[in-house]
């Protein structure tokens, strides 16, 4: 280990400058392995082999009592795709597709709403940015169960938005405007679009605007600003902003669980009711890796154009809330 | 180009209105004096002064409060040696490289498959023992799994913004190891431990997905009772606790942002 250091081999074998410091190898292995590995190992054990058992566990089948029967079969793959025991359905599938579907959506409309907030908010003078800025740190950081609450009440039976539909026609009179798609549109871009917004700032915020003036003295048409000046510019941002929106919307369960109802399942809804209700462990693990494989292909997808590795940290920070 | 752009301010304007309007009628029913009912009846703060009578509640908040603080701290003392040992220690890049995905884990895996990992690993644990009957050790046990790796990717970005000049200034200097970690390293990599700390002290009082798999019937996060009220009906005493949530978040963030703007 010492030789691949940047420390010389010193006078004797074994010992080894290190930062200044002289010392053998051993030490330096003893303290590496002393202050790393109790973390490292905790890491191992609860995520890593976890994850790894989830693997294992998707070729278990459930017993009589929802109990895991290590048979190694390809069953709930079988099942994932639709062939169950009554011939062939397309449910499963179906809530997959939707998953992809329903990410894309949110992410398409808060990427809409981001642009004109994210500018709004850059062209503030001084302190009223500040303001703004805040405005949309603040729903960052809300609970989305406390969101999705003041989703239920604002749409619930007797509020204005639920009686203005009814006078038009839309709901019967009485009913709520959830569950349903809208609510859990309106639940989903409420909650991601500060995860939207906040990286996109960044990058909004840095806008050389000159380029954008120039665009326009040679008389380019709005959306040819758009593409050639401003979407330029601003893709670092926007594409941490797809990624932290698209990959945890894909795996929601808590918006789609209290906004929606069985037509708007998620894989995340499914992936619940398996550990919690079904108690198909298996199954559930199926279902994981499924949706594992999802994110992975997608994060594949998105960061294919990108040469440097996003920030991690500023990235991980906002993957948290799926 | 910094012309006034009208469409641009009202979409702006409608974007903050679709993040604040409905916690808005939450705070604003969680002060009206009607158990039932949109009505405006006056104001009042009893919702408020029930949630302190609600064991329920009281508890919920303890647990939060315990979960986070317990979880933060053990989370930020393991997240910093690793960090440490990370960079301060000579590694085999090949084994760096795995270690390096092992943190980013986290980071990449969607809340829910953590918590299905998590739930899955205490049910084989707790055949060895007991501890792991899911409850509040539970709860931490899967919120510093998740808290290591966010404090060692912020410290771990410290310290390679430091380098390593001082390192070998204070050992020029002969200064003894422990006088070196106390006096030279601490001091340098505080910041980004402290803000390792806070992040990870929010990530567990905002989390609900890892919770919700790994609590017990006796260990209630806020979160988690909301959501369970939820499937009882909306009540006075959760806007009144939802607006406070909302509140307590706030405070927060603008000292931060009033902390950040000074220095």
């Amino acid at each position: 280990m010492g030789k691949k250091t940047k420390g010389k081999p010193g006078p004797r074998s074994g010992h080894v400058v290190w930062r200044g410091e002289l010392t053998s190898s051993l030490a330096l292995r003893l303290r590496a392995v002393g202050l790393a590995g109790p973390p490292l190992l905790w890491l191992t054990l609860l995520l890593a082999v976890p994850c790894l058992m989830l693997g294992a566990l998707a070729l278990a089948t459930r017993g009589q009592y929802g109990e895991v029967v290590f048979s190694f079969t390809l069953e709930n793959l079988k099942r994932l795709a639709g062939f169950g025991l009554y011939g062939w359905s397309p449910n499963f599938l179906y809530i997959i597709l939707r998953s992809f579907w329903v990410a894309t959506a949110t992410t398409v409309l808060c990427v809409l709403l981001a642009y004109p907030l994210t500018f709004h908010v850059a062209t503030r003078p001084g302190r009223t940015r500040v303001f703004w800025l805040i405005l949309i740190i603040v729903p960052f950081w809300t609970n989305v169960v406390v969101r999705a609450y003041a989703w239920l009440l604002i749409l619930g039976p007797q509020a204005p938005p639920a009686r203005l539909a009814a006078a038009l026609g839309l709901i019967r009179d009485g009913a709520a405007l959830y569950p349903g798609p809208l609510a859990v549109y309106l639940g989903m871009v409420s909650t991601f679009l500060p995860f939207m917004a906040l990286p996109l700032y960044a990058s909004v915020e840095r806008l050389n605007w000159e380029i954008l003036e120039a665009a326009k003295d040679l008389y380019a048409s709005r959306v040819q600003i758009f593409m050639q000046a401003i979407l330029p510019q601003t893709r670092p941002g926007l594409s941490v902003g797809v990624i932290v929106t698209f990959v945890p919307s894909m795996a929601m369960f808590v918006v789609t669980d209290l906004l929606g109802g069985a037509k708007t399942m998620l894989i995340g809804n499914l992936i619940q009711q398996q550990f919690a209700q079904a108690r198909d462990w298996p199954f559930g693990a199926a279902l994981s890796l499924a949706l594992m494989a999802m994110t992975l292909l997608c994060l594949a997808l998105l960061r294919r154009r990108r040469r440097q590795r996003p920030g991690g940290h500023a990235e991980g920070v906002l993957s948290r809330l799926g | 180009m910094k012309e006034k752009r009208p469409m641009v301010a009202i979409v702006a304007v409608a974007s903050l209105a679709l993040m604040y309007l409905p916690s808005a009628a939450v705070a604003l029913f969680s002060v009206n004096n009607a158990r039932y009912g949109l009505a405006w009846r006056g104001f009042t703060l009893q919702w408020y002064a029930r949630l302190f009578g609600n064991r329920d509640i009281i508890e919920a908040a303890i647990n939060s409060l315990v979960l986070a603080v317990v979880s933060t701290l053990v989370a930020t003392i393991l997240g910093t040696a690793l960090a440490i040992g990370l960079r301060r220690a000579p590694w085999p890049a090949a084994l760096l490289r795995v270690f390096d995905l092992l943190i980013n884990l986290p980071v990449v895996v969607p809340d829910i498959i953590m918590a299905v990992a998590l739930a899955m690993a205490f049910n084989v644990l707790r055949l060895l023992s007991s501890v792991f009957e899911m409850g509040l050790f539970t709860l931490i046990v899967g919120h510093v799994t998740f808290q290591i790796s966010f404090v060692t990717l912020v410290v771990k970005s410290r310290l390679e913004a430091l380098g390593q000049d001082t390192d070998e200034a204070a050992m020029d200097l002969y200064a003894s190891r422990l006088f070196h970690f106390r006096h030279v390293t601490l001091p340098l990599i505080l910041p980004g431990v402290l803000a390792g700390a806070m992040l990870a002290f929010t990530l567990s009082l905002d989390d609900f997905i890892i919770s919700f798999f790994t609590h017990g019937p006796e260990s209630v996060t806020l979160p988690i009772y909301i959501y369970a009220s939820i499937k009882r009906g909306l009540s006075p005493e959760i806007h009144a606790l939802s607006t406070l949530m909302l509140v307590l978040t706030t405070i927060p963030i603008i000292i931060a942002e009033r902390l950040t703007r000074r220095f």
